[in-house]
């Protein structure tokens, strides 16, 4: 795992937990220890709701290692990539990772707005290169949106989705296309129910209680972006909008006022909704 | 609160038998117009600013369209309702109350009232085409339906994805093959001729579901023609 931040720690728990040896290569020693730290406490509630033993854990946490060493990454058959979104960075992760990791090793990325193509021609191994984006919170969620690069081989997407299998999660393939499906989808969606408060077509509670009673949604799109927070929202989004320049994927003004005014969501105390406490998901 | 029910055609909101409609009284302090024409009946309705809230189904056009419209400051006891309901899907819980800037707040509190104790779940907005769950939806079964046309994914991963990834209890493209994409097409095309915004403009997919439905149409009136 190159990258420990909420993803990196999320996916390198659910790589540990079925079973597979778990490297997490990070620059910064203080965000590994987090992550560990983290992930320590995710595994401690789930021996608390029963679901692992405390041997399990414990054999689950001698499998799970962490490094500031990126030499450390040279046995993996596998790098999954959950860096900062940002293409340089990527590229500048993979070169470095190309000339550690053997050969048949295959490269994935974490991504959810950039183009895997684009990623995967800074990697040195463009056959060997696919999308894997998990969802958040990682740790428990199941589904990962699978996309081959337009060089990918099919051996290399094969063995990709066998892995994800392995890992116990629910592979699903798209397209290399910007957003692939989730964000594709739930960004603009989530943009509308902002431009309706905008609008004033109706007030925040109203919106969210509408679409849970109406469709059936175990949460409403204000509810969500308060949990995701304004400020992660307009990174995605401007990412988004960037490649397809669709209307809804514009950012609309509301949220940048919001977070000018501090209202970033439940990690401020106060989105679309005031909060009180936070913490890391399950367990 | 005691209410009573006019019928004023069929009703969308409220197809069959339904506690609401079963509690209606004769005489009451709201009355309740259900039915596809219950916005003509405002005007025939006599002792309207007796009445703490009269309650007209709408369909998809706002309220105003039955009221009229002044200068922003346009409200009284009159307001609009629809139970939301996807196609030939049944009719969810959910009540959208649409109100007016000048609306009375005793009349929203009414409306809420007699909605809710019927079982329903009140939320209320202001006179917009679409009002909310429409409004908010429309776009992204449109978004999915000509991402499946450009092969983003097949149909079964497009909705495991959201499913999965999201929560919805149901995918966009087995949700309108359920409640009908014909349906789909009534509503985005009127939600088009409302807002004038391309992302309502009804996808390729509903437009030849319509079509389709038109051509039986024509086609089982043809039949019984020939065998009358």
């Amino acid at each position: 795992m190159a990258g420990s931040g909420t993803m990196g720690a999320g996916i390198a728990i659910v790589a540990a937990r079925a079973g597979f040896r778990t490297v997490v290569y990070d620059t910064r020693a203080d965000a590994l220890a987090r992550a560990r730290k983290q992930t320590e406490g995710f595994f401690a509630k789930s021996v608390e709701r029963k679901k692992l033993t405390q041997d399990q854990v414990e054999r689950i946490l001698s499998g799970l290692s962490g490094t500031t060493d990126i030499a450390a990454l040279a046995a993996c058959d596998i790098v999954i990539e959950a860096v900062f979104e940002d293409l340089a960075v990527k590229h500048g992760l993979l070169a470095q990772l190309d000339k550690v990791c053997p050969p048949h090793a295959i490269f994935a990325s974490n991504t959810s707005t950039l183009s895997i193509t684009e990623i995967a021609a800074g990697s040195g191994r463009e056959d060997r290169f696919v999308g894997m984006h998990f969802c958040l919170p990682a740790q428990l969620m199941k589904l990962v949106e699978m996309s081959p690069g337009l060089k990918t081989s099919g051996a290399a997407f094969q063995a990709a989705w066998d892995f994800c299998k392995a890992l116990g999660q629910t592979p699903v393939k798209t397209r290399d296309s910007p957003g692939f499906i989730l964000n594709y989808f739930l960004i603009p969606f989530n943009n509308d129910a902002i431009r309706l408060v905008e609008a004033g077509v109706a007030a925040p509670a109203d919106i969210d209680r509408a679409v849970k009673a109406g469709l059936g949604y175990a949460m409403g799109p204000l509810e969500l972006l308060d949990l995701v927070g304004l400020d992660t929202h307009l990174l995605v989004a401007e990412a988004l909008f960037a490649s397809t320049r669709d209307p809804r994927a514009a950012v609309p003004a509301l949220v940048k006022q919001m977070i000018a005014a501090g209202r970033l969501g439940r990690k401020t105390g106060e989105g679309f909704y005031k909060y009180e406490g936070s913490g890391m998901f399950g367990g | 609160m005691k209410y009573q029910i006019v019928r004023a055609g069929e009703s969308r909101s409220f197809p069959e038998d339904h506690p609401l409609t079963a509690g209606g009284q004769d005489s009451g302090e709201v009355v309740i117009i259900i039915g596809a024409d219950a916005g003509k009946m405002i005007s025939e309705y006599k002792d309207r600013e007796r009445k703490i809230a009269i309650l007209v189904e709408l369909g998809t056009e706002c309220l105003g369209t039955h009221t009229g419209e002044r200068r922003g400051e346009e409200g009284s006891n009159v307001l609009g309702f629809a139970r939301f309901r996807l196609g030939g899907g049944e009719p969810s819980k959910l009540v959208e109350v649409v109100r007016q800037p000048r609306t009375p707040e005793s009349a929203v509190a009414a409306a809420r009232q007699v909605f809710e104790s019927a079982g329903l779940q009140v939320v209320v907005c202001n006179d917009f085409a679409g009002r909310i769950v429409d409004r908010l939806v429309r776009p992204y079964y449109n978004a999915a339906l000509r991402r499946l046309d450009e092969g983003l994914a097949s149909a079964a991963d497009l909705d495991t994805t959201l499913k999965l990834g999201l929560g919805y209890p149901e995918g966009p493209i087995e949700l309108l093959e359920r409640t009908g994409l014909a349906h789909h097409y009534d509503v985005t095309q009127a939600l088009f001729e409302a807002c004038g915004e391309a992302a309502y403009a009804p996808a390729r997919r509903a437009r030849v579901a319509k079509q389709r439905q038109e051509l039986n149409r024509q086609g089982a009136k043809h039949a019984k023609k020939l065998n009358d």
